[in-house]
C-alpha cells in the first residue's frame, strides 16, 4: 500500500522536476515527511518551514515533499529518488528516517542531508532537533495548577527517547507544583490516528484524569475535551480553533528559520553537518497563548518560560529515577546525550515503560 | 455506574463505522464482486461529507453529501469492474489509492478548521432515564442507522425473493445469467450500495467520531470491515457481532492501559484484532455452512454472451 503510493507519488515529482528542469541553477531543497502534510500536526508544521524558506529565498530555491512516508526500511527508495531527481539537500523530519538516511547519505557523498530529532550523523549529514521537553515542563506545572482530580491523562504514541523525555519533564513540571500528581498513561502506538486518539480520550477521562496531554498529531484528544467540558494541551500547531474553551495552550513548533538557514548555507557553500538542538530561546519551541486559566497560572507559566529562555534546563537536579535511585544531583543539569538518549522514567511517573 | 455507560458509548461509536462499512461490503460481495476500495471510498465520504457540512453548516447536508460521495466514487469501479470487466482486485486497490490521494486534495483548505458535529438524540424524558436512557436513547443518529441497516440487510438477503436472487447471483452468475436475471444490473446496485455504506461510514468519522478533516483519517478502518465480512463468512449478525468485539476489545485495551495493567502496550494494542479474528473463526468453524454461505462466484467477473 505504502509502497504504491510512495512510488505514485515519485512518480509525480517526476514529472513535475522534468517540467522545471528548463529552469536551470536553482537549488533543489527537499522534504520527506511521515505523515500527511494535512495532519494539521506535526508534518504539517515542518511543511509550513518548507513554505517559509520558499518565501524567504524567492526565485533562488525550488522545493520538494514527499508525504506518508513510513518509517523504517521503507524510506530508502523516498531518500533515494529525491537524491537522484537531483535533491541538493533533504531533510528528513522523522526519528524513524535515521537509519535510511544513513544509508543513502553514504551513497550520495554530494547531497547534504539533515535529519530531525535522531542522533546519527556523517560527513553529510546533518543533526537537528527541538527541546520540545522544555515546553513540556510548562504543561506540567499548568496540569497541577488547573486539575482538580490531581489527574492528567497522557496520550502517547512510541517509547522513543523524544516521547519519554517529554513525560519525564511534563511529571517534573507537574510536581514542582503538586507533588502528588499522578498521570494516567495511554500508549496508541501510533502518530497519526483521530479516531483511536480520540478513544484514548474518553477513556482517561473516564477514568478520572480531567486535563489531557498528547504526544501524538491530531486535535481529537482535545476536542473530546471541549466536548467533556475539561481541559487539554494542543500538539505542534495551535488548535485554539477547535477547542476555544479547553485548550490551556499548545506546544508548538517553528521551523522556518532554522530551514531558511540551513538552504542559506548551502547556497553560501558554507553548509557543514551540526548538531543542533534549539528551544525556546532560539524560537523553535513556542508556546501557543496562555487561554482558560486564571492569571496567576498565566503568570506562572510565563514566568518559567522566561526562566527556561534565560537557560535554565527542567532537568535541573536533584532528580530521581523512577524506582528512587538518585539520576542528578542537586543542582547537576543533565546532558544532552543521556536525554537523547533516554529510556527510563523519574520519580513519580506511574507507568511501566515499554520495551 | 456511570463508566459503565460510558464505555458501553465509547464501545459503540469505535463499531459503528466498522459495522456499516462492513454490512455495505457483505453485500456487495453476496452478490459475487470484491470492492476491495473500501478504505478509498470510506475517506471519500470523510471528506464530502465535511466539506458539506462545514460549507452548509449543517451536518445533516453533510451526512447527505457523505452517503452520495460514497455512491458515486463506487459508480466508478461499478463502470469499470462491471461494464468493462476489469480485474476486481486490482480495480478495487486503485480505488483505495485513488480516493486517498483525492481526498487529500480535495480537503486541502478544511485542514484545520473545525467542523460541524451531528447532534446526539436527546428524547425529552427518555434519554434522562439513568443508565439505559443514554445507552438506548442518547446516541449518535449513525449509530441508530447502522443497527437499522443490519436488520435491514439481514431481511433483505434471508427473507425476500430479490435478497435470494442477489445471494445466488453470487453463488453462480452464469446459472442466474441462463434463467433470465440481469446479473449485472443487480451487482451496479449492489456496489453503489456497498459505496453509499461505506460513504455514511466516513461520515461518522469526520461528522460524529472526530469531526474534522485531516488526511488518511480513516487509519486502515476500511481494510478492517473487509477483514470482518470474510471472518464473518458473510453473515450479518456475525458482522455486527465482529464489529462489536473490535470495538469492545480496542477500548478495553485503553482502559486497561490507563487502569496500569502491567502489559506491554504492543500486545494491548494488537489485541482487538487477534480477538476479533479469533472469536470469528470459533462461530464459523463449521466447514460446510461457511462453504455453504460463501459466495461461490466471488471475485470473477462476467461477462455475459450474447
Amino acid at each position: 500500500m505504502k509502497k504504491l503510493l510512495i512510488a505514485l507519488m515519485a512518480a509525480a515529482a517526476a514529472l513535475s522536476l522534468a517540467a522545471t528542469a528548463e529552469a536551470q541553477e536553482k537549488l533543489k531543497a527537499c522534504w520527506v515527511y511521515t505523515g500527511p502534510i494535512g495532519d494539521f500536526g506535526y508534518s504539517y508544521q515542518h511543511d509550513q518551514g518548507r513554505l517559509d524558506v520558499e518565501k524567504a529565498l524567492g526565485d533562488k530555491v525550488e522545493t520538494a515533499y514527499l508525504e506518508n512516508v513510513s518509517e523504517g526500511p521503507d524510506a530508502d527508495r523516498a531518500f533515494e529518488r529525491l537524491a537522484r531527481e537531483g535533491c541538493k539537500i533533504i531533510f528528513g523530519t522523522s526519528f524513524g528516517f535515521m537509519d535510511p538516511e544513513v544509508k543513502v547519505a553514504k551513497k550520495f557523498p554530494d547531497v547534504k542531508f539533515e535529519h530531525a530529532t535522531g542522533y546519527k550523523t556523517s560527513d553529510n549529514l546533518g543533526i537537528y532537533n527541538a527541546r520540545f521537553y522544555e515546553g513540556r515542563y510548562i504543561l506540567g506545572q499548568i496540569a497541577a495548577k488547573q486539575s482538580k482530580s490531581g489527574v492528567a491523562g497522557y496520550i502517547v504514541s512510541f517509547p522513543i527517547p523524544e516521547v519519554v523525555m517529554g513525560i519525564n519533564s511534563f511529571m517534573l513540571g507537574a510536581q514542582s507544583v503538586n507533588p502528588d500528581f499522578k498521570a494516567k498513561i495511554v500508549w496508541v502506538n501510533s502518530w497519526f490516528d483521530p479516531g483511536k486518539e480520540a478513544d484514548a480520550a474518553k477513556a482517561l477521562f473516564d477514568q478520572g484524569a480531567d486535563i489531557i496531554v498528547q504526544h501524538t498529531d491530531s486535535t481529537a484528544a482535545l476536542q473530546v475535551a471541549e466536548e467533556r467540558g475539561l481541559q487539554g494541551f494542543g500538539q505542534s500547531s495551535d488548535m485554539i480553533k477547535f477547542a476555544p474553551k479547553a485548550q490551556l495552550t499548545s506546544l508548538t513548533d517553528d521551523w522556518g528559520p532554522y530551514y531558511i538557514s540551513r538552504v542559506k548555507a548551502v547556497l553560501d557553500g558554507t553548509w557543514k553537518p551540526g548538531n543542533v538542538w534549539l528551544g525556546i530561546k532560539d524560537g523553535a519551541v513556542k508556546m501557543a497563548p496562555y487561554t482558560n486559566m486564571p492569571d496567576d497560572v498565566k503568570a506562572m507559566a510565563q514566568a518559567t518560560e522566561k526562566k527556561i529562555a534565560d537557560g535554565w534546563n527542567p532537568f535541573t537536579g536533584p532528580i530521581a529515577k523512577q524506582d528512587g535511585t538518585p539520576w542528578l544531583k542537586d543542582g547537576e543539569v543533565a546532558d544532552d546525550a543521556t536525554l537523547l538518549g533516554m529510556n527510563f522514567y523519574v520519580k513519580g511517573v506511574d507507568d511501566k515503560l515499554p520495551k | 455506574m456511570d463508566i459503565t455507560v460510558n464505555i458501553l458509548l465509547t464501545i459503540a461509536t469505535a463499531a459503528t463505522p466498522l459495522l456499516i462499512a462492513a454490512i455495505g461490503e457483505l453485500v456487495v460481495e453476496r452478490s459475487g464482486v470484491l470492492n476491495l476500495g473500501v478504505e478509498g471510498m470510506m475517506i471519500m465520504g470523510a471528506v464530502g461529507g465535511f466539506s458539506a457540512g462545514y460549507l452548509t453548516g449543517s451536518p445533516w447536508i453533510g451526512l447527505l453529501a457523505a452517503i452520495a460521495m460514497g455512491a458515486v466514487f463506487s459508480l466508478l469501479f461499478a463502470i469499470m469492474t462491471l461494464s468493462l470487466a476489469t480485474n476486481q482486485v486490482a480495480t478495487g486497490l486503485s480505488l483505495t489509492l485513488l480516493g486517498l490521494g483525492l481526498s487529500g486534495m480535495m480537503g486541502t483548505s478544511f485542514v484545520g478548521q473545525p467542523g460541524a458535529r451531528l447532534p446526539n438524540l436527546d428524547i425529552p424524558g427518555l434519554t434522562a432515564i439513568p443508565v439505559i436512557g443514554r445507552l438506548l436513547f442518547g446516541q449518535d443518529p449513525i449509530f441508530y442507522i447502522s443497527i437499522a441497516l443490519t436488520a435491514g440487510v439481514m431481511w433483505f438477503l434471508f427473507k425476500t425473493r430479490t435478497g435470494l436472487t442477489l445471494r445466488s447471483i453470487g453463488d453462480s452468475h452464469t446459472s442466474a445469467h441462463a434463467l433470465g436475471i440481469q446479473v449485472i444490473r443487480y451487482r451496479y446496485l449492489s456496489v453503489i450500495f456497498g459505496g453509499a455504506c461505506a460513504g455514511l461510514a466516513g461520515g461518522h468519522l469526520s461528522l460524529v467520531y472526530t469531526p474534522q478533516w485531516v488526511e488518511n483519517m480513516t487509519a486502515g478502518r476500511g481494510w478492517i470491515a473487509l477483514a470482518l465480512v470474510v471472518f464473518a463468512s458473510w453473515r450479518p449478525w456475525r458482522v455486527l457481532a465482529g464489529a462489536y468485539i473490535f470495538g469492545a476489545v480496542w477500548i478495553g485495551q485503553l482502559h486497561a492501559q490507563a487502569f496500569g495493567i502491567p502489559v506491554p502496550s504492543q500486545l494491548l494494542s494488537s489485541l482487538p484484532y487477534l480477538a476479533t479474528i479469533v472469536v470469528l473463526v470459533l462461530i464459523s468453524r463449521n466447514k460446510r455452512l461457511t462453504m455453504m454461505n460463501t459466495p461461490a462466484s466471488l471475485g470473477q467477473p462476467f461477462v455475459p454472451d450474447r
